[in-house]
């Protein structure tokens, strides 16, 4: 039960994008179209579930383990971009078809704040292996639902009459706006 | 002069001792900010000490103990002391009920187990909504304040459950978790307390505990 | 390019939020209030003076190929700094701010910055660079900042200026993030082309 809690609370009541601001520069770059936002989505999934585990394992061996708290920003950006290169290298090998649809966005992941702040969010909230991979991989699905609400409206938007000043950014963000609002609907259900 | 070439012991050099002056710079900072960060923490725990409990003249911090609540877990209390006579206690209490997740509490009674004052310490609760138990519980207007009352005949609840505090408008989940938080310290100070004359009373403090579940 | 051109380059010309739309997660996340905005605007500054200058002083020791981890090195070390330094003096901030001060790391400015500028250009234009991009972020999110609390509370740096009821509280909360910068940038846009 408490693991659908943490589940539900971090796809819809504590969106990652659309309520806690990480991952914003993906969520306005790459979504405007549903089958990039898909594909986007997908790697962001990926690399932070097993970003997460991995980083987690190294707070409580390593750094926990030895004092070194303070070394943890640095620590964690270092295994997260190592981590994104090696799953660029082995997806090349193993799977060359996964590696066409995902390959493109593994290189921006690693500035994507949302992986490196929920490997911080986790040992903040203190959380155990299990509900640790539980968060991490809801957060992830979070995410990528909102990139691909998102670029659905997007979509109809770039067929839409806006006003000239209001185009581009400006109307993405508006429209982002209306959409964390309707999220907002979902706050207190946990 | 040159910029180095990309060989590899080149590589592994450079990142090395950019690695090892960084750690040594950082564990430098570490060493210069740990105090003040122990420093500020404790002084901002003593001031919410002395917010919540009558005058003292003892440690708190050091005599601290943990107690159990009514539902099994454990809170931390800091027992205020004066002239060597226990004068009040402030616990360190917390709920999984609000809003937006855990809100972390401290509250102080006086050895009658009048609730003398509290002081939110850590919350995620809506800015303009939620976020207003900071000031409302201590308001003295209609029956918002819970500042003076005693919990030993009931638990305190909102309004709406039959109770008599009124809850934030429009913020009726944080406010339950709010009150909730407090009869989770009181049951915790009334499990350890000396004072035996409202010990009977746990028992139903142990039931109106659990009905807030 | 001389250093006062420098500066005003990364206040006005390239503004990393109005004009070069980088940075956004803590231009939404931390723009509550005026001063919270002003005080990750200030870190964020800070950081990208050192960064800068630092990585112009050593560019020439880190080989090409591993240019970047060693940015992201560079840049983690200063963030750490700030991020113990804000705990130890100013712990209210501090609180606030929570989760993106770490995240000053991924936050594209200041590689961006170093890669763009950093990298080839001297220490004391490079100090200019990061001032002037630095304070440019600063400007925007203090902006950010006031409107949305003028809006949302109706105060002003903390200060009372419209009665509480007549703030529309969306504007504190996340969805007004969106809509107040979306409007802002669409403004900025509107005042460059005339």
């Amino acid at each position: 039960m408490e693991y659908v809690l943490i589940f539900i609370a971090a796809v819809f009541v504590n969106n990652i994008v659309l309520s806690q601001f990480l991952g914003i520069c993906p969520f306005l770059g790459v979504s405007k179209k549903i089958e990039t936002a898909a594909g986007m989505g997908a790697a962001v999934t990926f690399v932070l579930t097993i970003s997460t585990i991995v980083t987690f394992l190294v707070q409580k061996y390593v750094l926990d383990a030895f004092g070194l708290g303070f070394m943890q920003t640095i620590t964690f950006i270092l295994i997260i971009a190592a981590l994104v290169q090696m799953v660029e290298i082995i997806l090349k090998k193993v799977s060359p078809a996964l590696y066409q649809a995902l390959g493109v966005f593994l290189p921006l992941i690693t500035t994507n704040c949302c992986i490196l702040g929920v490997a911080i969010l986790v040992i903040q909230k203190e959380y155990n292996l299990l509900e640790t991979v539980v968060f991490a991989a809801s957060t992830a699905i979070g995410f990528a639902l909102a990139l691909i609400i998102f670029a659905g409206v997007r979509e109809q938007l770039a067929m839409t009459r806006v006003p000239k000043g209001m185009q581009g950014t400006p109307i993405a963000l508006i429209t982002a706006g209306l959409l964390a609002m309707a999220f907002m609907g979902f706050s207190g259900i946990v | 002069m040159e910029k180095l070439k990309s060989s590899l012991p080149n590589m592994l050099l450079s990142l090395t001792v950019i690695c090892m002056s960084a750690g040594a710079i950082l564990a430098g900072v570490n060493r210069y900010t740990s105090e003040p960060i122990a420093w500020s923490k404790a002084a901002a725990l003593e001031a919410a000490i002395k917010q919540v409990t009558p005058d003292f003249d003892n440690n708190p911090i050091r005599d601290a103990y943990k107690a159990v609540t009514s539902d099994g877990d454990s809170l931390l209390i800091y027992p205020a002391v004066k002239d060597g006579k226990q004068v009040g206690v402030a616990v360190d209490s917390n709920t999984k009920n609000g809003f937006n997740g855990e809100i972390k509490i401290i509250v102080g009674f006086d050895a009658e187990g009048i609730l003398v004052n509290y002081a939110v310490l850590q919350h995620a609760e809506t800015p303009g909504l939620g976020a207003k138990m900071q000031e409302w519980f201590r308001t003295e207007k209609n029956n918002q304040s819970v500042i003076g009352k005693s919990l030993a005949q009931k638990s305190l609840s909102v309004t709406k459950d039959g109770g008599d505090i009124d809850a934030i408008t429009a913020s009726t989940i944080t406010s339950r978790a709010f009150l909730h938080a407090i009869n989770r310290a009181y049951s915790a100070c009334k499990g350890t307390a000396p004072d035996s004359a409202t010990g009977a009373t746990r028992s139903t403090d142990k039931k109106k505990g659990e009905s807030h579940e | 390019m001389n250093k006062i051109k420098i500066l005003t380059n990364g206040i006005i010309k390239e503004n990393p939020i109005f004009v070069l739309l980088l940075g956004m997660c803590p231009t939404l996340g931390t723009t509550s209030s005026a001063v919270n905005g002003m005080g990750m605007g200030l870190a964020t500054t800070f950081v990208l003076v050192c960064s800068n200058m630092a990585i112009s002083a050593l560019k020439n020791l880190i080989p090409d190929q591993v240019r970047i981890p060693g940015y992201i090195v560079v840049i983690a070390t200063f963030v750490t700094a700030v991020q113990m330094c804000m705990e130890a003096f100013i712990p209210a901030l501090y609180a606030s701010l929570g989760l993106f001060i770490p995240l000053i790391v991924v936050n594209c400015i200041v590689l961006g910055r170093a890669e763009a500028f950093a990298a080839k250009n001297g220490i004391v234009s490079s100090l200019f660079d990061g001032l002037g991009i630095g304070l440019g972020f600063t400007l925007a999110l203090t902006l950010l900042g006031t409107v949305r609390e003028l809006l949302g509370t109706g105060k002003f740096f903390g200060f009372s200026i419209l009665p509480e009821e007549y703030g529309a509280l969306i504007f504190v909360l996340a969805p007004g993030a969106f809509i107040v910068l979306g409007f802002l940038i669409a403004l900025v846009n509107k005042l460059r082309k005339a």
